[in-house]
């Protein structure tokens, strides 16, 4: 489904407490009408796939993240990616999706490799794998490419086929080191070049602590495509993002005779009116 | 305005606007002038640095604006510190900062490094994926008033109980405040843990972090008067 050849795909990141205070709240309480129309609303935005994370202090994470996925499956068909850093929830995630679910994510860390690694295969699923090891996050564009190299070859030893590892450059925001764009772009081609997997990103990252996010993540965006980028967490609520992504396909030449941008542009114009 | 008074407006402004080469000039400019390292300190960085945590809690300031703000009052401060030093004077706190085993976000932590250094603390910063040894370590040597605990995921937060915990077996959570923070982080969560403060962001962290010291400091008011006489000695001395 993720491919370079083809269209972008979005990963919808709504659904995740972190930050959203009124929906951690009625997470807590197990209340699932905001998980339920949050679902809705991104897959008709055009997500093609719905991050869900249930990470909330203080909760038994496994169960409620159970919950919100099973919640999710009622309310829309996109494959889930099932994001949390426990690993235990990860694995009652697995466990309760009926499909072939994306896990968000391993890093290139012995033991969360060791440990994730054999789940992803038990349960057929696809894995993003985080090009950072337990020194932290490198700013060398060639060392991130190491650590994306650990991870692919990794997998194929748990017998992962490489259409199964979503590789994340890694995002950071540009608001703290106005080099983080450029030095994600760069492991972007190397990885693209050099491992040819397909990428994702959490590409609102890119602004976090700035002013008007949508109009920078909408930039970044297709800057991205063009390096490697195959697929993104990002929020298709956002219009700017949206046509962002759409104008980069055609751009890029996965939007034959731009049909998806003008019945986009079509469904807009209906839903302007009504 | 005397020369003085300009020095002081030209600091504040040039440092609320992230200008560090103006600022550096000024502070040499003050300093042959004769100007009281503390008097360049108190009276016009630190506050506008202050009004830079003001505006950026408000929303009118943006995490670019308060690094550059804070990247132009450090360039002043490593001309200061060896003054200030010389006079004896104490840092207005000390505080023990890391971000938690398992974890290595920095950017929330690395704001509150700057906004208190600004402020005028001693920071020790212990950098990410810092394991409980090391805060307690830290706590024993540098004897801070606060130590500060920060998490970007849930599943590092129980750290801080890990971290309050092996303060306790050291037999030093009595002897420092114990300030938690990090995006998922909340207040309730805070006090689940055991921790005696939580702050939103790097401005309140670094107002609440004041209070603290300023209400230890005007509980023994003679300590304080004494210091300031010390300083005025030492100040009298050094010009001879």
């Amino acid at each position: 489904m993720i491919s370079g050849d083809r269209a972008f795909v979005i990963i919808g990141e709504r659904i995740n407490p972190t930050g959203r205070k009124v929906l951690a709240a009625e997470m807590k309480e197990g209340v699932m009408d905001r998980v339920r129309s949050d679902a809705r609303a991104q897959t008709e935005a055009g997500a093609h796939m719905l991050d869900v994370n249930a990470g909330i202090p203080a909760v038994d994470e496994p169960a409620l993240l159970v919950a919100a996925i099973k919640t999710v499956m009622e309310v829309s068909d996109a494959p889930i990616c099932i994001d949390s850093s426990i690993i235990e929830a990860l694995e009652a995630g697995l466990s309760a999706y009926e499909g072939k679910a994306l896990v968000n994510s391993v890093t290139a860390e012995e033991d969360r490799m060791e440990r994730i690694l054999p789940l992803v295969k038990k349960h057929g699923a696809a894995v993003i794998g985080m090009a950072n090891d337990e020194t932290g996050i490198s700013m060398v564009p060639e060392e991130r490419l190491a650590l994306a190299r650990r991870i692919v070859e990794r997998a194929a030893d748990h017998g992962i086929p490489q259409e199964d590892v979503i590789i994340d450059p890694i995002a950071m925001t540009v608001a703290a080191d106005p080099t983080c764009g450029v030095i994600t772009l760069e492991t972007m081609r190397l990885i693209r070049d050099e491992l040819g997997n397909n990428m994702t990103c959490g590409a609102s990252n890119v602004s976090f602590g700035l002013p008007d996010r949508p109009t920078v993540n909408a930039a970044f965006l297709p800057l991205a495509m063009h390096a490697g980028l195959t697929c993104a967490i990002t929020n298709p609520l956002e219009a700017q993002v949206r046509r962002a992504i759409l104008a980069g396909d055609l751009l890029l030449g996965h939007d034959e005779y731009a049909m998806k941008w003008i019945s986009s542009y079509r469904a807009e114009l209906v839903r302007s009116r009504s | 305005m005397s020369r003085e008074e300009e020095i002081r407006a030209g600091l504040f402004e040039h440092t609320l606007n992230g200008h560090a080469p103006e600022v550096k000039v000024l502070t040499e400019e003050a300093l042959s002038l004769g100007m009281d390292p503390m008097d360049i300190l108190f009276k016009a960085l630190i506050p506008s640095l202050e009004e830079v945590g003001r505006r950026f809690e408000k929303g009118d300031f943006f995490v670019p604006e308060m690094l550059i703000a804070a990247r132009a009052m450090q360039g002043a401060l490593v001309i200061l510190r060896p003054l200030i030093a010389e006079t004896g004077a104490q840092p207005v706190g000390r505080y023990v900062i890391g971000t938690v085993k398992g974890d290595i976000h920095d950017i929330g932590k690395n704001l509150c490094v700057i906004m208190l250094e600004g402020a005028g603390f001693e920071v020790f910063d212990l950098g990410v994926n810092t394991p409980p040894e090391k805060f307690v370590a830290a706590v024993e040597e540098h004897k801070p008033d606060v130590v500060g605990f920060s998490a970007f995921l849930t599943t590092t937060m129980p750290m801080f109980k890990a971290n309050i915990e092996a303060l306790t077996k050291a037999g030093l959570r009595d002897k420092v405040h114990v300030a938690v923070g990090g995006a998922p982080v909340t207040l309730e969560y805070a006090k689940h843990v055991g921790a005696d403060s939580y702050a939103p962001d790097a401005s309140m962290a670094t107002r609440m972090a004041k209070q603290l010291v300023g209400d230890r400091r005007d509980s023994s008011p003679g300590a304080h008067a004494l210091e300031q006489a010390v300083m005025k000695i030492d100040e009298t001395l050094r010009k001879g």
